[in-house]
Order: C-alpha cells, then structure tokens, then sequence
C-alpha cells in the first residue's frame, strides 16, 4: 500500500483574532500530512503548535489560507461529517467520574449512532477492536477516574480509533507519562498508522523518541515557521540544530541525541 | 454497575413512588380507611362527603403536584449539573427561581401600592397571575442567561453571571417589600416558603399536563448530555454543535425550573440533591441510567417529602422547603461519605 495526500494546507496563518486585534501565531505553512505516516510536530514552548492542532482540528479558524481534507476544504465539512473524518486525543483533563473505559470508548461511535445514541451490534465489535488494539482489554470495567494516566492516555486513543477516522491528532500525547509508557505509546502510534492506515499527527516535546520514530517531522518555531522533512534530512541539513540548538546545547547528527555542553 | 441491578434499583425506585404515593393518601390528620380511599378514587359515591372532599380536592392534587414537581426539579437539576460541569449547580443557582421570585414579587408587592387592590385578597385570578408572573419572570431570567451563554466561552463564567443575576433579582425584591403593603408581603413570603398544595382545583390539571409534556422531551437530550461529559472539545470533535447544545440543555431545564417554581414557590434542594443521590445509587454517569434515575428518585424524595410535612401531629402543614432541606442535606452527605475516594 501507498501513502496518500490526507491533508493539504496551503497558505495557512494560524492565531487568534477579534473585533479590534489580530494575533498571528504561525504564519505562511505549506504543508501536506499523508496516510500510513506519524508525523512529529516539534517546537519549543510558545512556538505556536497547539495553535496550529487547534487550527486543523476546526478548533479554531484559520486566519489566512486553506485546509484541504482529503481533497475537501476543511470549511466545508459539517460538524458530524468532520467527526468522521479527524479524531482527537487532547491534554486536557477529563472532568468525568463514574464512566467505564467501555462506555468513554463507546462514545467514539456517537457520529455514527442515531438520536438516542444506541450502539448497534456493528458499533459494539468496533469498540472491542479499538479496545484490544490499544491492549487495554484489562481496563474495561475500570472507571475512567480510576486510570494513571498513561493508561487514559490508551483509553483516549482507543476511542479516537473507535470513531473510525482516517486521521488522527494527539495535542502532547507524550506528556506526563514516564519513559517506557512514552515509547510504548509512541510505537502504538507507529502501528496504527501502518497496519490501520492512518494519518496520525501529534505535538511532542520528546524531541529525540519522536526523531527516532517519525516518518516525519514537522519543526516549528517563530523566527524560522515550519520546516519539514524525514528525521534523517532535517538532522543532516542541520535544521534540528538551527530550531533547538542553543548555548549549552548541541545536536549530534551521528546519534541524533542532544549532548549538553560544558559539563564537567 | 450490571444491567440487571440497575433495572432492578430502578423498579424498586418506581415501587417507591407507588407506596409513598399511597401513605401521601392514606396518611393526614383526618384518618381515612383504606378501602373508603379505593372508593373514592374509582368513583364509587357512597362515602363521607368530607372524605371525598379531602382526598379529591386535597391528598390527591397534593400528591401528584409533588410526584410532578420533585421529577422536574430533580431532572432540571440534573441537565444543569452536566451542562455546567460543576456538582453545585441546581436550579436556584442560575437565577432562574430568583426570575420567577423576582415575577412574583412585582405582581404581588406591586398591585397592593400601585394598583390599589391587594392581590393576595383576589383568589383564583391572583392565583393564576402569580403563576403567570412566576413563569414570566424566570423565562425573562433564561432568556438573559441564554443570551450570556451566547457571549461567553467558560461554563464557570456564565454560572457566576447565573449568581449574580440571581443576587441583583433578591435585592430588587428587597426594594420591593420595603414599599409594599404588609398583608402583601405577607402573601409573598408565604409563596416563598414553597407549597404543594398552594395549587387548586383546574390549576393541578393544567401543571400535571405541562409537566407531562416538558418532562419527556428532557430524554430527547440523553446523547447530548453524554457528549458534554466529555469536555467541549472532545464533544465538538465528536460533532455535537456545542453552543446549539447549551441552548437546547439551559432551555429545557429553565423551563422545567420555571414551571415548577410558578406552581409550587421555589422549592430547595430537591434539583441538588437528587442527581447526586442517583449518582451514588446507580454508580453511573451515564444519562440515559441516571434521567430517567433522577426523574422516579426527584419524584419519589418529594413524595416523602410532602409527606413528613403533613405527618399527623403537625397541624397544617410544615413548609415543603425545611422538609426537602432536612431530608435531602443528609441523604447528600451519606452519600458523599460512602463514596470510594475516587468517585467524587
């Protein structure tokens, strides 16, 4: 199988704007996002990244240029048909008690089910397959306020997976979590997009575990925009020093590991 | 929690409604046989004319206004809870009893000064104007709050316009009664202390049938009220249209809270307590467990309720709104107590 053109941006500023000012966060991005492929965004704090999730998520409008989903200008899609189109595992904390992992997985199908919300027999089996590939079938029964997080992390993913998207967007789903539940989340990621032929975009700030994993990487800041390229090209034509290097700081291209400076 | 425990909590809930439904008949300071009460009710007129009277015109109107008024508040509750995240959220909250207090009091306080003629004195059109101005009143309020829902991004935000708009409507009220006439005032604070048997004759058809068709299009809302559990962006992504939403959620138990409130005072507690006492019972979030939970638990609480006010022994009746408080405050905290740590 190929990869597919899955997003297309072109022209884009992102920010925030009302009645009397315009704040533009990120400007000028050309750029394209494509199926079977986890693409890293990376970028120091500030540089605009849940800004420009936030944009592509229909979140928030853009300011300038356009988002093409699958060849469909993102403006043109309704609410419910873009639910079945971008899927979403965010940072922000669920505020909910007393629901079962079943049931918060379950809510992925809630594009597809009718007025009351009824899963049919279909809905149910979609549910079981996000549920065991994520390998959460142990959490089921749990309540989601039980979850540490990085088992939530999986609970909000299998979701997004039940919610049958061909493209997903996770804003840090690395945050938070200790190393190995970092790496093991970053590999499921991987997976999916291979085997279930997705489009996965996330926001890390694990800089060296998403060059070593990504197919490709989207650098961020405010003096340079976006450059993009495979780990392998923007670490050899030194873009990943010109984002993140710093005094005290520096970038190996032999190891792709950063290496702090001056330590005795 | 099992499917099957949940149906059967819930059919206990119903058989709840039914035996305290029965003792709410059965029980009052004039004693009446059971059987005689069967009589009455299907129509058999050999009995005691004041019997008759007595369940016909009293327990029984009294009684379904209860049922109706507990479930409505409890459900408008419940929508409110969800809709604004936040476990204090109750009816009185967003000011909408205060609209409805606040509708009230100008008809009330206001005819007797300017009008001239004591409302209080008018019986059956004073009491249809009060309801109307009640309903007028907390519609007004919602309409307010719907319009700031509009405006404003956070939920905390629009409940802290809900308290305040509830706080400038008392203190207009307090303006009010310090111009108005003592008899009116009188007649005012008596509405406030909240009844279930202020409503008479025609009046309890008409506020069992608004109930009976307003309480049923609160379950049209069970997918969407799950959606906001979520959080706005989750549900957004989940393409639930988040501002339709609210409107559609504040609206629905606005004019639950109004209709209740017009009828019965506005009657505290029940709309808190009840979603929070389901919640514990049927250890479940899930809207489409705990509406219709709320609606037979609301219905059930204020059965009881009226009940223990009209225990014999008291004369008359205790005001419902001691009653609610004094039964449903510590329903609430065993509640809280029992809960497993994470749960709250």
């Amino acid at each position: 199988m190929k990869t597919n053109e899955t997003i297309k941006v072109i022209g884009l500023d992102t920010g925030y704007s009302d009645r009397k000012h315009t704040n533009v966060i990120t400007r000028d991005i050309n750029a394209s996002l494509y199926s079977r492929e986890l693409t890293c965004l990376l970028g120091p704090n500030g540089a605009g990244k849940s800004t420009l999730l936030k944009t592509l998520t229909a979140f928030l409008p853009p300011l300038k240029g356009d988002i093409l989903i699958e060849g469909q200008p993102l403006v043109a899609y309704s609410e419910s048909d873009l639910a079945k189109v971008i899927g979403v595992v965010l940072t922000e904390r669920l505020t909910i008690n007393n629901m079962s992992v079943d049931e918060l997985v379950g809510m992925g199908r809630s594009p597809y089910t009718g007025f009351w919300g009824h899963m049919s027999a279909y809905d149910k089996r979609i549910v079981n397959e996000s549920i065991s590939l994520v390998g959460i079938e142990g959490l089921r029964g749990r309540m989601v306020q039980t979850l540490s997080d990085g088992e939530r992390q999986k609970v909000m993913i299998a979701k997004a997976l039940a919610q049958e998207t061909p493209v997903i967007f996770l804003d840090e789903p690395t945050a938070f979590l200790d190393y190995p539940s970092k790496v093991e989340i970053l590999q499921l990621l991987q997976s999916l997009s291979r085997d279930r032929n997705k489009t996965v975009f996330l926001s890390t700030h694990d800089l060296e575990l998403a060059l070593q994993i990504a197919d490709k990487v989207w650098l961020l800041d405010k003096p340079h925009g976006v450059t993009i390229g495979t780990p392998e090209e923007l670490a050899l034509n030194g873009a990943i020093s010109m984002y993140f290097q710093r005094e005290g700081l520096a970038f190996d291209i032999e190891s792709r590991l950063f290496r702090i400076l001056g330590l005795k | 929690m099992s499917r099957s425990s949940t149906i059967v909590l819930m059919m206990l809930l119903g058989l709840s409604i039914v035996g305290f439904f029965i003792l709410n008949l059965l029980l009052g300071s004039v004693s009446i046989p059971m059987d005689e009460i069967v009589g009455i009710l299907i129509g058999r007129d050999d009995g005691n004319v004041i019997w008759t009277n007595i369940i016909l015109k009293s327990r029984l109107p009294q009684s379904l206004t209860a049922m109706m008024a507990g479930a409505g508040l409890a459900v408008s509750g419940l929508l409110m809870q969800t809709v604004f995240r936040n476990p204090l959220a109750g009816p009185s909250v967003l000011g909408i009893s205060s609209g409805a207090s606040l509708g009230v009091a100008c008809v009330v306080l206001l005819s007797g000064s300017i009008g001239g003629v004591a409302l209080s004195k008018l019986g059956v059109i004073g009491e249809v104007t009060i309801t109307l101005s009640a309903i007028v009143g907390s519609l007004l309020i919602m309409a307010l709050i719907a319009f700031v829902a509009q405006k404003v991004r956070g939920n905390v935000t629009l409940l802290i316009m809900g308290v305040m708009i509830g706080y400038i409507a008392n203190a207009i009220i307090g303006v009010l009664k310090f111009f108005s006439a003592e008899e009116d005032i009188r007649a005012y604070v008596i509405w406030g202390l909240g009844s279930f048997s202020r409503v008479s004759g025609g009046q309890t058809s008409v506020f069992i049938i608004l109930m009976l068709v307003l309480l049923p299009i609160s379950f049209f809302l069970i997918k969407t009220l799950n959606l906001l559990l979520l959080g706005d962006s989750y549900a957004k992504n989940l393409g639930l249209n988040i501002k339709r939403a609210r409107l559609l959620v504040i609206g629905c138990s606005g004019v639950l809270v109004a209709v209740v409130t017009a009828y019965c005072g506005p009657v505290v507690f029940l709309g808190l307590a009840v979603p929070h006492i389901c919640r514990g019972l049927f250890h479940t979030s899930n809207h489409a467990v705990i509406l219709p939970a709320s609606l037979l638990g609301g219905a059930s609480l204020a059965l009881l309720c009226n009940l223990i006010a009209r225990m014999p022994g008291f004369e008359g009746a205790l005001p419902v709104n001691s009653v609610t408080a004094l039964v449903g405050a510590p329903v609430v905290m065993w509640v809280l107590f029992n809960k497993r740590k994470n749960d709250v």
